[in-house]
């Protein structure tokens, strides 16, 4: 019995101890993270949005669209770039579910009347050497002044107006129509999401 | 045993990699290009280098029966800090080590040298055990980061090394290279070891 109760004083305490180390840690880093975190979101917000003197992150529109398969609600934000107070862009990030492994996160600047500005890739998985080229230059430049109007919003192997990549079809296929699907969530509620004051709208469910 | 002996049987008579083929994982994973090679490497020796003295201290204090959850508690702990501390201060090597900071955690390396080695030597011995093996397996995952890179890239390090028309030779960045890499440099290094004798 003794025994026992040593074992299991010895590897609270060892813990416990881990614990308060890790506490630490956590605070003198929280906001050096937080802070990284923000410069890479600017940073492709300036990658995507024409010149802008506001603070798109601190200016933005979430809408709902919808649940997913969970049932729970999910949300999307609008950056809204300003230069002299005039509405000049719009940001918002779109995910394709369907890459070649795992989901492509983009970022999507736009213009007020729908033309796309630039994409950027925020995060993706596909294979090296193939799939990852969509984040090269010569595949995000196609996507430069299109619309829902002027373009087809598909890759060329289907019949559309975008290059495909040599080797790889599914990652650019993927990154298109996630792009136009969130240029159509855009017409559809472009009323509410270029509202000339900050139309913040109440958030669902607590917690940070 | 010397302290230098200690600290350079790590090197190369007992490398991790390419002697006792333990935390092959990562090695075998994250070796796409040198850097993260040397990130990863850097990584694995600060959490080798901070378990294996902690165990050293620790060995008369833990309990026999309970010394493996010990040594994954205190692992598990370094783990977190690196992961904390490279999201705060090296975000671009964090993306692109990604997933394979937590699965330090379960690198036979750290654990096999806190189970044979730490905990039965004194803090001194330990830590010089621990920082030769850190540095035999970043030097490993190195060379194969940058044989992998040249090949698969054409750079070194990020800097183009061949001319414009070089055509890579992708297959050498993709798991294949990876397996194709280390089993080259194993039966290199084994036939220079025989031509030694």
């Amino acid at each position: 019995m003794r025994d026992i109760l040593r074992l299991v004083c010895t590897l609270t305490l060892i813990a416990c101890i881990a614990g308060a180390v890790l506490s630490l840690v956590e605070v003198a880093t929280r906001e050096p993270i937080a802070a990284q975190r923000r410069l890479v979101m600017l940073r492709a917000l300036q990658a995507v949005l024409p010149a802008f003197d506001n603070q798109p992150d601190n200016d933005t529109v979430t809408l709902g669209r919808g649940r997913d398969k969970r049932g729970r609600e999910l949300r999307q934000t609008f950056f809204r770039a300003r230069s002299d107070g005039k509405l000049v862009g719009i940001a918002f990030s779109a995910t394709a579910p369907d890459g070649y492994s795992g989901n492509i996160d983009i970022m999507v600047g736009i213009t007020p009347d729908g033309t796309v500005q630039a994409i950027e890739i925020l995060a993706h998985m596909e294979t090296p050497g193939l799939g990852d080229k969509i984040t090269h230059q010569p595949f995000k430049q196609q996507f430069h002044d299109k619309s829902l109007d002027n373009a087809d919003w598909r890759v060329k192997k289907d019949g559309g107006g975008f290059d495909q990549i040599t080797g790889a079809t599914i990652s650019p296929r993927a990154v298109v129509g996630a792009v136009r699907k969130a240029l159509e969530f855009y017409h559809r509620n472009s009323a509410a999401i270029t509202a000339p004051e900050p139309a913040e709208t109440p958030p669902t469910g607590g917690g940070e | 045993m010397s302290v230098l002996q200690e600290f350079s049987k790590g090197l190369w008579r007992e490398n991790a990699v390419f002697k006792l083929l333990l935390g092959l994982c990562p090695t075998l994973a994250v070796t796409t290009s040198a850097e993260n090679g040397l990130g990863m490497g850097l990584a694995t020796t600060f959490v080798l280098l901070c378990s294996n003295s902690v165990v050293a201290l620790l060995r008369k204090v833990i309990p026999p029966q309970v010394r493996i959850p010990a040594f994954i508690v205190i692992i598990a702990s370094f783990v977190t800090v690196v992961q904390l501390c490279m999201e705060a201060y090296l975000y671009s090597l964090y993306q692109a080590l990604g997933i394979f900071i937590p699965l330090i955690v379960v690198n036979c390396l750290i654990l096999g040298r806190a189970e044979a080695f730490a905990s039965k030597n004194t803090f001194r011995t330990a830590f010089f055990d621990g920082l030769g093996m850190g540095t035999g397996f970043t030097l490993a995952l190195f060379l194969l980061g940058a044989v992998r890179e040249i090949f698969g890239s054409g750079t070194l390090l990020g800097v183009a090394l061949f001319g414009e028309g070089y055509q890579p030779l992708l297959l050498m960045i993709l798991p294949p290279g990876a397996f194709i890499t280390l089993g080259l440099l194993l039966a290199a290094m084994n036939r220079f070891e025989l031509r030694q004798k």
